[in-house]
């Protein structure tokens, strides 16, 4: 499938919908035709921005909200996820692997690192106060098309 | 959560999906049945797993801290190639032996 399609979803922080989230953007990504890995890796990375939104952003607070935005543009998809939190004061620090705020709860520091390990693109804007919103990028079927349009 | 004490080795069979959602009962189940047993050896079975984030890397790397106290290890058995590339990816293979099935 060739051309653009968006769509967004808007639910409660809580640890439930983690599930939902990734399975949602799962679900929408089929229509590029990706790999299962292409899928386990978006997958991945949707539950680690959504984790983060609701343990970090709400830090447990049920009540926000947090919105998916996902877009298709060609093969590229997009995906952004976005809380109305308390924003990150040091992005750069943030991103590093193994920094966590929360040690205590046995936090592995590992969610960015996830993030950019298993998509082409990440960009996190955050507003202490605010609310942090992270985008990501992944094209999917990369090289693709070149064996699947081979004729025998 | 599922497991299996024998002496003192603790198997947990973890669920289809490990993330935040389920990590923290997983952590405190785990802890309870550590401490009852004097749990040395943690061996965590993704038989039925077939996706883990990073909240699994930090529920392996608590269990990791408590048992090598006492001189203990962790292993993972039965991981399929996502868990392994998950596994690999976040370090926590530095500290934690995968179980390698004999292919027959």
């Amino acid at each position: 499938m060739k051309g653009t399609n968006e769509m967004e979803i808007r639910f409660d922080s809580r640890s439930e919908n983690e599930g939902f989230a990734r399975v949602a953007v799962a679900s929408f990504m089929t229509q590029l035709n990706p790999t299962v890995e292409e899928v386990a890796d978006v997958k991945t990375a949707v539950s680690e921005a959504v984790t983060n939104a609701v343990i970090h952003g709400y830090e447990g607070r049920r009540t926000g909200k947090i919105c998916i935005r996902c877009k298709i543009r060609e093969n590229v998809f997009t995906v952004e996820v976005s809380d109305s939190g308390k924003g990150i004061r040091n992005v750069d620090e943030a991103m590093q692997p193994m920094f966590t705020t929360k040690p205590e709860q046995e936090r592995s520091g590992m969610g960015f690192a996830f993030m950019e390990a298993f998509m082409d693109r990440v960009e996190v804007e955050s507003e202490p106060g605010r609310g942090t919103c992270v985008k990501m990028e992944r094209t999917v079927g990369k090289g693709r098309e070149i064996w699947t349009t081979q004729s025998l | 959560m599922k497991y299996q004490v024998q002496e003192n080795c603790l198997t947990i069979y973890l669920p289809g999906e490990v993330d935040d959602h389920n990590a923290d009962g997983i952590r405190r189940e785990a802890d309870a049945v550590i401490d009852r047993n004097h749990i040395k050896y943690v061996i965590f079975d993704f038989e039925k797993t077939d996706f883990m984030d990073s909240s699994g890397i930090g529920v392996i790397m608590g269990r990791y801290k408590t048992v090598s106290l006492i001189g203990g290890e962790v292993w993972a058995v039965h991981a399929n190639e996502r868990i392994r590339k998950i596994l690999t990816l976040s370090g926590v293979t530095k500290i934690m032996q995968i179980y390698e099935e004999e292919t027959v």
